[in-house]
């Protein structure tokens, strides 16, 4: 079947105006399907942290777009990614979604085995191969590899094509963020813990990116949730200790100039983040002993700089939002135009009381998880906007607040925390990365 | 009633309870927890810390007043229209009975199914139920549901298993 966009660089384009986009970016299955073979085969795909994976064997197995891959420890130490199929058949190599394989991966269908680097190791009966040209196979290669892995400070990503900038030149000054998230440790080290929520998102995938930088949403969407906690928090009897709940819920319902004044900053290649000035996650409590573990590891200076950073959303295109003050990473995967499953991660900060993870683990479980009222909140909106894009009244999606002819010029900046630029910002991505190829 | 509850009498309040969740009487049923009360679903198999390992759900009264409160709000948009519940219970056994403290454990698998609109799902569980007597009545200390599936990909779950 012939469709409207493969191979037409042009249709493509024409998706992506100034100040709307064409719903067929968030219903079109074909245009799904070209995401998934451009979009996140030319950029960088986070794929796992390496703390998943401390020992040689150990192996995490997870998708970037909808492509199956295993994230390994290789005997030198290294993390390794593999496509998750046995060259032979194409039998999936790992049932388990993480485990330790020891030296070699084993298939379970005919016992080829493969060294961690996916190279192959051993074929049982091997005489029938030898003078039938194996050597010359695709299968004699062993497990295809991820063809470009970055490790930056344990985050792990990969990129699936040749074709797309390298690593520091797409995230560029966007690694700020990553890196407070990470100098939040005493000992500049994280590691995943908590374990993860896992909601399936009747909805496209792109939704759940642009909402993390939507500050118009949080005091209408989430009125009946952060709205209610602080009404039943009146009701506390005077002189009880506000909990941590609340300190969580009530920043949501803030006014239009607290989002406002906190700014955006748009980084290139689509990526961005709220919270400039301030966020939702300024005014928690104070965690005793963890500013003192700071001071000694960076110096009162340094570790005031990495704390004062408030930072609400970072976005890291195409798929992930980072919250550097809390050590949560979200990550938005791919299942079909109208399909998503969001994980939500939490880290610990390795030296640090084990009340900042508490909190961390709190916030995700009241904002994130599939029993989340704010998460209901948020799906409730985003399925509805799956079902109302069907209709064919208006063919485009809106995003022009606070748009200036200039912006797409201007590369690095900050604005307005309410703009949608950041919006506009990714969808330029989106067209940049969709075409690049073609 | 006097201060120990007899068995039968154990087992009419979790059926009790779940009725009350069944017909939506939800600040009814919070009422059921003692002050110090907790709801607690496990996001791992035989998880045993809710602090520092997350959770689905480990919620004392106050955030299981706001799930309450909410469910009837008039902007709760995720409740146009609203989702039902069904509890279908095995009768529950006494794991343990101390006289002296008062406490009282109870396990009680179950089936249970939401709906909201054209969509139903049905979730299995065990709940166990550490049980306490405050001025004269059954109050629950901790309500552990732990799902058949607790660490799979869900959409959301609303009410209350």
């Amino acid at each position: 079947m012939i469709g409207k966009y493969r191979r037409n660089r042009q249709a493509i384009s024409a998706l992506v105006r100034d100040t709307e986009v064409h719903r067929d970016l968030y219903v079109d299955q074909e245009l799904f399907e070209l995401e998934m073979e451009q979009l996140f085969a030319n950029t960088w795909i986070y794929v796992g942290h390496e703390s998943q994976v401390p020992n040689v064997g150990d192996y995490y197995s997870t998708t970037i777009g909808t492509q199956p891959v295993i994230m390994v420890r290789h005997t030198d130490g290294d993390v390794k990614l593999l496509y998750n199929r046995c060259p032979h058949k194409g039998t999936r190599i790992t049932g388990e979604t993480c485990g330790n394989t020891g030296r070699f991966f084993r298939c379970p269908y005919h016992a080829w085995s493969f060294r961690t680097d996916g190279s192959l190791a051993a074929v049982p009966l091997k005489t029938g191969y030898e003078s039938s040209g194996f050597g010359e196979s695709h299968a004699a290669r062993g497990m295809t590899p991820v063809r470009h892995v970055h490790n930056y400070r344990g985050f792990v990503f990969g990129k699936l094509s040749d074709i797309g900038p390298g690593f520091e030149a797409f995230f560029g000054e966007a690694l700020s963020s990553l890196d407070n998230m990470i100098d939040r440790s005493p000992a500049g080290k994280l590691e995943v813990a908590g374990g993860v929520f896992r909601y399936m998102h009747d909805c496209n995938w792109k939704m759940l990116v642009e909402n993390q930088t939507d500050t118009c949403h949080p005091m209408v969407a989430h009125e009946s949730s952060a709205g209610t906690a602080i009404e039943v928090w009146k009701s506390a009897p005077p002189g009880t200790q506000k909990p941590m709940a609340v300190e969580i819920y009530a920043p949501f319902m803030s006014s239009y100039e607290f989002f406002q004044s906190m700014g955006i900053r748009v980084w290139d290649n689509g990526h961005g983040h709220t919270g400039v000035s301030h966020s939702i996650h300024s005014d928690y409590s104070a965690v005793p002993g963890y500013f003192e573990q700071m001071k000694a590891a960076y110096g009162e200076t340094r570790a005031k700089a990495i704390m004062d950073e408030s930072r609400h959303n970072t976005v890291y295109f195409p798929n992930v939002m980072l919250k550097g003050p809390i050590q949560l990473l979200r990550l938005f995967k791919p299942i079909a135009a109208n399909r998503t499953l969001v994980e939500s991660w939490t880290f610990r900060l390795v030296g640090a009381p084990d009340m900042l993870l508490e909190r961390t683990i709190m916030y995700n479980r009241l904002i994130n998880a599939p029993t989340s009222v704010v998460g209901h909140d948020d799906l409730e909106i985003y399925e509805r906007a799956q079902r109302g894009l069907c209709s064919n009244g208006n063919e485009w999606v809106n995003m022009q607040r606070l748009y200036a002819p200039d912006e797409a010029e201007q590369g690095n900046a900050v604005t307005d925390g309410t703009s949608e630029w950041q919006m506009r910002n990714q969808f330029r991505a989106w067209t940049k990365f969709m075409t690049m190829s073609l | 009633m006097t201060t120990r509850p007899s068995d039968q009498q154990l087992i009419d309040f979790i059926l009790g309870e779940a009725r009350l969740l069944d017909q939506q009487r939800f600040a009814e049923w919070v009422d059921l927890f003692a002050e110090d009360g907790r709801y607690w679903m496990p996001l791992e198999w035989s998880q045993t810390d809710p602090r520092l390992t997350s959770s689905l759900m480990y919620e004392d009264k106050f955030l299981l007043t706001i799930r309450a409160q909410r469910l009837k709000g008039n902007r709760t948009y995720s409740q146009k229209p609203r989702s039902r519940c069904h509890h279908l219970l095995q009768v529950p056994q006494i794991d343990e009975r101390n006289d002296e403290e008062p406490l009282y454990v109870t396990w009680t698998p179950m089936h249970y199914v939401e709906t909201r609109a054209d969509q139903q799902t049905l979730f299995a569980a065990w709940a166990t139920h550490r049980l306490t007597v405050v001025d004269g009545a059954i109050k629950i200390r901790l309500k552990r549901v732990d799902l058949v599936n607790c660490d799979a990909a869900f959409g959301s779950i609303q009410l209350f298993l």
